[in-house]
Parts: C-alpha cells; structure tokens; sequence
C-alpha cells in the first residue's frame, strides 16, 4: 500500500466519521422539525435562524448535565453500554461506498473505506453485536425497568435479525456476491435491486426499522410501560451516546438501503453526459446522499404517523409474518433465477 | 507481523478463557467469554478465513451468547444466591479434573508429528470457494447437518409450546 492510499484513506475515514456525526446530530433536529409539520406546530425555533443551532444547543446540554452511576451499578459495565453502543454504530460505514472512484494525478482512488469480499456479513456480525450495548447498559443500571427494556430491546433485535437476513438470502441469489461494492456496481444506471426484490426491500426495511429500535417498533423504550426504557438510569453525555447512536444507526440503515436496493451512488444516464468521470463520481455519492436523506425522512414519517405495536403483534409479525414471506421470497426467487431449467426439466 | 498477531491473540484467547472460569459474577464470565471468541475469529483472519470468522461471530458471539446473558440476566445469579457444593462434591469434580488432564497428557505424548502441508490456494477460505467444496465434495455431510438442524429445530418448536394436544 502506497503512502498516498493511506494518507488518502485516513482523510476519508475522518471525512466520513465527521459527515456521519453531522447527519446524525441535524437528524435530531430535522426528527423535531418534521414532527411539528406533521403535527401543524413549528418546532424549535429559539436558537438561531429557524432554529438551525438546536442540536448543538442539546449536545451542550448533554455535555453539562450531572453524570449520575447509580450507587449498586456495576459502574464499569455501565460505562461500557454507551460506548459499545457508539463503537457498534460507527464501525458499519467502513463498508458501505461513498461514492465510486476518483482520479487524482493519474491514480484511482476508491471512495469506500474498505472493499471487504463479506462485506454483508460484515454488518449483519456488527449488528449482531450492537445488542450488547443495551443489555450491558439495562442489565449493569440495576433497575427492574432497565432490566425490562434491555430484555424487550434484545429479543425484538434478534428476532427480526432472522427475518433481515432471509431477506438478505434472497438479494444475494440475484447478485452472486457479498460486496457491496460489486452489488453496487451491478446496479449501474438504473437497473437497481428493488425492481427485482421489492419483497425483499419491503421485509428489509420493516426489519431495519425494528433493528434501529425506531417507531413503531419502539417498545424498549415505551414510556408508558418501562419509564424510560433500558437507559432510565442514564444521564449526561451517556445518555446522549445511546440518543446518538440510534440516529448514527438510522443514518447507516439508510445508507445500507440506499446502496443494496436503490442503486447507490448510480442514477440514470450517468454515462450518457458526457461528463468527466471524477465529476460523475462526484454527482453520484451527492445522488447517494440525496437517497440516504430521503430514507431518513421516511424513518421519520413512518415514526410521526403509526403508533407503537403492543409486545405480542410486534413478535408475532416478526415470526409469523416477516420470517415465511422472506422464505418464500428466497423460494420465487430460486425459481426465477432457474427458470430455464426448470423449463427444459417440465417440458422435455 | 503475522506471528506478532498470532501470539497477541493467543495471548488474549487464553487470558480470557481462563478468566471465564475464575470470574465471581457470571455476567463477567459470559463477557470474557464473548472476548474469547473474537480472538478466536481473529485467527480464523490471520488463516484467510473471513467468511468463517465472521459466521463465528454471527453465530456464537451475536446470537448464542446474546441468550446465555438473557438467562443469566433474568435469573439475576450472583455470589450470594450461587448453590453451595459438598466437600464430596468438589473432590469428585477435582479428581475427575485431574483424571481428564492425565488423559488429555497421554494423547499428546502418543499423537504423532503431523506434515505441515501447504496448500497452493490462499483464497481456499473465501466464500466462493467453500460453497463449491461444500457443495461438490461434502454434499452428503452437508446435507446430512442441516436434517440435523431442522430436527433441532422441531424439537425446539415443540418445547417452547405450551400444551401438546
């Protein structure tokens, strides 16, 4: 590896962990902002124009508070739970392609951190993981309620990683690969995945949203029933991190749509204007972005419109419904992968 | 670099197997059990094998381990309410330690040198590759594990319902 690539690489890193923040840090504010359209309010508007210094205002806020360990909490552990939720949000960019190559003085440099060739496995194994930090925080808070959420949190999580990764079967069938890369680029223009997996989307969306704890699907921290769910001892910035990290979760569930099913950083007739391909590279990850936003949006709509499932609809759509249509997603789509065979097989 | 890495995690997969056992507060033990079977993924790395790495940590550290602390949570077990054991109890589990030990002793001074082989192929552990070993050599095996799985899994279907009529 050559010293450019590195130097390369580590900008990009910083790049994407500083966008990545942003987002995730004007996401709460677009998340208030879009709750008051919908409910015919205003939203904050005190700090700054349009009230656009909000998010820094609340980090200030988070930043100030008193930091509270609850006297018989394991305080180690209960350090640990925000953190590693943090860690487990941040660490799935690294896969996921920003854009597609650039060339600067002659020399091709990709805008994805790291080409992994299990690049879906890699996030399924750190969303996996992303299930510790809130049993680690629920379980070391020493409360009942935390105790609750947390459990709530990680059955809900495990269920629908099932049904997430049935779904998951079924995409890799048509494209024949693991990195996301490639899955990208057999996307080009606009032959995108979700003109041959829209079942597979729609099981793959309902799922990310159970797995980013978001409404409807936001049972671990019903207020009504659990206080405030597994981080009902929390305060301060810790409580801020596991805020933080369900948005950063949104924002890379977003992105992970974006790039499996709506084509990435492709968008129709990029080859045909005739541009130079630093410059298409260019429109393609703003297009990419665009496509990301729009799904955050969406995250938001649906939390603002459609209440919370009771406990045993959201376990029973999750294994009763979701699990058989993506087993039956990944059964049409093996047969339309061999439907020539299946021809010659029948008829001959 | 290679052989630095290999020592570092064996060094890690070893603390924290021994840590699991030594650990008061079963929560620690099934945490440093987590640690363990990352460093163990890590050396499935270092032989070129991702695919199995990360299955490994799907599996055993996302999905299995998830349960254990589910349990153990639930169950809120801890030093005070931890059954205590006879004295007959803990010679039988110490003699039987050792006689486990003796055993596992004798096979390796028996085991022969076995031929350090190296394979031309250093993608053999990449998805691609295993699918058509396991589909074109080990199809019988294959198959023969998933009946195994799907009878573990009526199995537990018919545990987990509540009357059987």
């Amino acid at each position: 590896m050559g010293i450019e690539l590195l130097i390369f690489k580590s900008i990009l890193v910083m790049v994407i962990f500083t966008i990545t923040l942003t987002i995730a840090a004007y996401s709460t504010y677009g998340e208030r902002k879009i709750a008051a359209f919908l409910q015919d309010r205003i939203g904050p508007n005190r700090s700054g124009p349009f009230g656009i210094f909000q998010p820094v205002a609340d980090g200030g806020k988070m930043f100030l508070k008193e930091e509270i360990i609850p006297a018989d909490a394991s305080a180690f552990l209960f350090v640990l739970g925000p953190s590693l939720a943090m860690l487990t949000a941040l660490m799935t960019g690294v896969v996921i392609p920003w854009g597609d190559t650039l060339t600067l003085n002659g020399v091709e440099y990709s805008l994805q951190i790291t080409d992994l060739n299990i690049g879906v496995l890699y996030i399924f194994g750190v969303v996996s993981f992303g299930v510790y930090g809130i049993m680690i925080g629920g379980w070391s808070s020493n409360n009942k309620f935390s105790l609750l959420g947390a459990i709530r949190a990680s059955a809900q999580m495990i269920s629908y990683e099932l049904a997430m990764g049935l779904s998951i079967v079924a995409l890799i069938m048509t494209t024949g690969t693991l990195s996301i890369k490639e899955i990208v680029d057999q996307q080009a223009t606009w032959h995108w995945n979700i003109l041959y997996q829209p079942l597979g989307f729609l099981i793959f969306m309902i799922c990310a949203f159970a797995e980013c704890n978001r409404a409807p699907f936001d049972l671990a921290e019903c207020e009504t029933e659990l206080v405030g769910g597994y981080h009902t001892e929390y305060s301060s910035m810790k409580l801020g991190f596991y805020l933080f990290a369900e948005y950063i979760n949104m924002f890379i569930s977003s992105a992970l749509m974006a790039s499996l099913y709506f084509g990435g950083y492709n968008f129709p007739f990029m080859n045909s204007l005739g541009l130079d391909q630093n410059w298409v590279t260019i429109l393609g990850s703003v297009v990419f972005f665009g496509k990301v936003f729009f799904f955050i949006f969406f995250f938001m709509w649906i939390r603002w419109t459609i209440p919370r499932f009771r406990y045993d609809q959201l376990m029973r759509l999750g294994w009763q419904s979701l699990i058989p249509l993506a087993i039956l997603n990944i059964l049409l789509t093996g047969i339309f992968t061999m439907r020539e065979e299946l021809k010659n097989w029948l008829f001959n | 670099m290679v052989e630095y890495i290999f020592y570092a995690l064996s060094v890690i997969c070893i603390a924290c197997a021994l840590l699991v056992v030594f650990s008061k507060n079963p929560i620690h033990s099934v945490l440093y059990l987590i640690l363990t079977f990352f460093a163990i993924a890590g050396h499935y790395v270092l032989l070129n094998a991702q695919f199995l790495a990360v299955v490994h940590i799907i599996v055993y550290a996302g999905a299995i381990m998830v349960l254990f602390l589910f349990v153990i949570m639930l169950l809120n077990l801890n030093a005070e309410t931890e059954p205590h054991k006879n004295m007959i109890t803990k010679i039988m589990a110490t003699v039987s330690g050792g006689l486990l030990l003796v055993t596992l002793v004798g096979s390796f001074r028996a085991a022969g040198q076995v031929e350090m082989v190296r394979l031309d192929n250093s993608n053999i552990g990449t998805i691609e590759n295993l699918g058509k070993v396991l589909f074109n050599d080990f199809l019988l095996p294959f198959e023969i594990s998933s009946v195994l799985f799907l009878s573990a899994m009526i199995g537990a279907v018919i545990l987990g319902k509540k009357q059987l009529s």
